[in-house]
């Protein structure tokens, strides 16, 4: 038997965690999400903000990372929208200015139809320059947005006429899908001008236990990857859209499922792993 | 005692795995063309048109006959099913379909980006600032056509931009030499500064803080709240593990005795660590394999087994 396992062919683990993702998929297995205290932290620093505060969304992630950002980026749209803020999309990631797009297509203009593109929300789109863009904007935003991402000039666009820089911001939301993202915001706007602002955000998986050092004080609060966005799924959606029948709002959840099973699947092959191996081990000190 | 099989034996299993692979592949087109043929929603993007533009259809846009069947939406999930397909093959083996796919992706990454940082800093971040009108009159007209206050120090990344073109001329190649030095030289000065900043200062900031006043938590567990307590013993967790990975990665010392000691335990803080990472690592590309596994079955294959 051991010997069997070692000689596994690793297409075999493969199939295994196909089908340990497929089938909870096709089940549509779903479990509930009790919010911990990151998610909480996000949840209340949207809470805290009133009416018609600014607020800009980084949206630095593309399709590659859909499976684990969409659902949260869809929640804080929802969340931002339910409380009428005003929402400055931006992207600093190449494919960051249509996943905004996507997501105001399908939050803002089905279940927000009351809300005004360039009253309530507008999208600056991309610009290339990683770090570079972040520093400049944080002083002085013409300066690298003249235009929207429709070629409109900032000043004919009724709620860009105040706003100069990143600093006439009440809060930062990143989704993050790698560089650049959440870690240059922290680095270049919530730590020098941590008394002007705050930042919250999301990212993948990856990057999620390297934010950690940065809370509180750097960074007010993150998702980590389909769990954070699961859990914070579930408290937007409790408070602002109880009674959704829409599948957008439930993606995140929806998620979790094949993850359990998956990460079951993963626990067993580690352990079985660890068994071949100290059992050939000891066979070869034998 | 092993044994190597005969040449021969090899070439009669290749050809029979080619023959298996052949049958297999055949049987899926049969079954994907009955089921396309048999299930109207398969492959299918159905769409209505809402006066300011197409959007996806609802069940009741469909129930109400006036849904209808996009054919480029349609294409680009058949594409993009074949696409997912083609890249997962790689799990297999290295092969022709994969190799494809793989090329396709980054072709088209390469071509994205250069067409999308040219219509988004060139033209409104460089012409846009040295010919506004010029600028303006053509290409984005929502563009100030007044000129900034010292505009022509745009020129400065113009001539730039032109040397590091002339990498492309290998007798005037040196002249790239200069803009790459301004790159380097910009992005390192403008990283060690976030960096010391954020993560070294910072970092040093955030761990003294996390220690809560001595006043805050004597009077807290007069109160009966240990939370204070708690929070304590986390900040002290921190700071040992971090002084112990710092030994760790201290070589002027050689690592034995007491010093073996703590950079063994930043060893297993570095380990926990790890596993953190990997942890997270393995969510999110399950996360990734959902995603397109449900784009297959849902997108692609209108496969809904349980309903709802």
């Amino acid at each position: 038997m051991i010997d069997f396992l070692d000689k596994l062919d690793r297409r075999w683990i493969f199939l295994a965690m196909g089908l340990s993702v497929l089938i909870p998929i096709l089940m549509k297995l779903q479990f509930p999400e009790t919010a911990t205290a990151q998610s909480q932290a996000v949840f209340e620093e949207i809470e805290k903000l009133k009416e018609g505060d600014p607020v800009l969304m980084a949206w630095d992630w593309d399709p590659a990372s859909a499976g684990e950002l969409e659902p949260m980026a869809k929640s804080f749209v929802l969340h931002c929208a339910s409380k009428k803020l005003k929402m400055y999309f931006l992207a600093i990631y190449p494919l960051g200015n249509q996943m905004a797009d996507n997501d105001i297509a399908d939050v803002i203009k089905v279940d927000f139809p009351d809300l005004k593109y360039g009253e309530d929300y507008v999208n600056l789109g991309y610009k290339p320059g990683y770090e570079g863009v972040i520093k400049v904007i944080v002083n002085n935003l013409r300066e690298l947005y003249p235009t929207d991402s429709r070629g409109t000039n900032l000043d004919q666009i009724p709620m860009c006429r105040n706003v100069n820089s990143v600093q006439d911001m009440k809060l930062i939301i990143n989704v993050s899908s790698g560089y650049p993202g959440i870690k240059e915001w922290v680095q270049y706007a919530s730590t020098p001008y941590k008394h002007k602002f705050k930042l919250v955000g999301g990212c993948t998986g990856v990057q999620a236990s390297l934010m950690y050092p940065y809370i509180p004080q750097q960074l007010a609060g993150q998702l980590g990857a389909i769990k954070g966005a699961a859990e914070y799924e579930s408290l937007v959606t409790e408070k602002y859209d109880p009674d959704s029948k829409r599948e957008i709002y439930k993606e995140g959840r929806r998620r979790m499922g094949p993850q359990l099973i998956a990460h079951m699947l993963m626990i067993g092959l580690i352990i079985l792993g660890n068994i071949v191996y100290f059992a050939q081990r000891s066979r070869g000190a034998a | 005692m092993t044994t190597t099989p005969r040449p021969d034996t090899n070439q009669n299993l290749k050809t029979f795995e080619k023959r298996v692979w052949l049958a297999v592949i055949l049987i899926i087109g049969i079954v994907l063309m009955t089921r396309f043929f048999t299930v109207k929603e398969m492959g299918r993007y159905y769409a209505v048109d809402t006066g300011s533009g197409l959007e996806a259809a609802t069940a009741v846009d469909k129930e109400a006959g006036v849904a209808f069947v996009d054919v480029d939406r349609s294409i680009g999930i058949w594409i993009s099913a074949l696409m997912t397909i083609g890249i997962f093959s790689f799990l297999y083996k290295d092969n022709p379909y994969y190799k494809v796919c793989e090329a396709l992706f980054i072709g088209i990454s390469a071509a994205y980006w250069m067409v999308l940082s040219f219509w988004t800093t060139i033209i409104p971040n460089l012409f846009g600032k040295l010919f506004p009108t010029w600028t303006q009159s053509w290409a984005i007209p929502g563009l100030p056509t007044a000129h900034e206050h010292d505009w022509w120090l745009y020129f400065v990344p113009l001539i730039l931009g032109i040397m590091l073109l002339m990498r492309l001329f290998p007798k005037y190649g040196w002249m790239a030499r200069w803009p790459l030095a301004f790159i380097i030289g910009t992005t390192a000065g403008l990283r060690l500064i976030g960096f010391l900043e954020a993560d070294f200062w910072g970092q040093i900031i955030n761990t003294i803080n996390s220690f809560p006043s001595y006043a805050s938590m004597i009077e807290a567990v007069n109160e009966g709240n240990y939370s204070e307590l708690f929070k304590l013993s986390n900040a002290i967790i921190v700071v040992v593990s971090i002084l112990a990975c710092l030994v760790y990665f201290f070589f002027s010392i050689e690592h034995k005795g007491a010093v073996a000691k703590v950079a063994r335990l930043g060893i297993f803080v570095l380990m926990v660590t790890f596993g953190a990472g990997f942890g997270f690592t393995v969510m999110g590309r399950i996360a990734l394999l959902a995603i397109r596994l449900e784009f297959l079955i849902y997108d692609w294959l209108a496969l809904d087994i349980v309903g709802g």
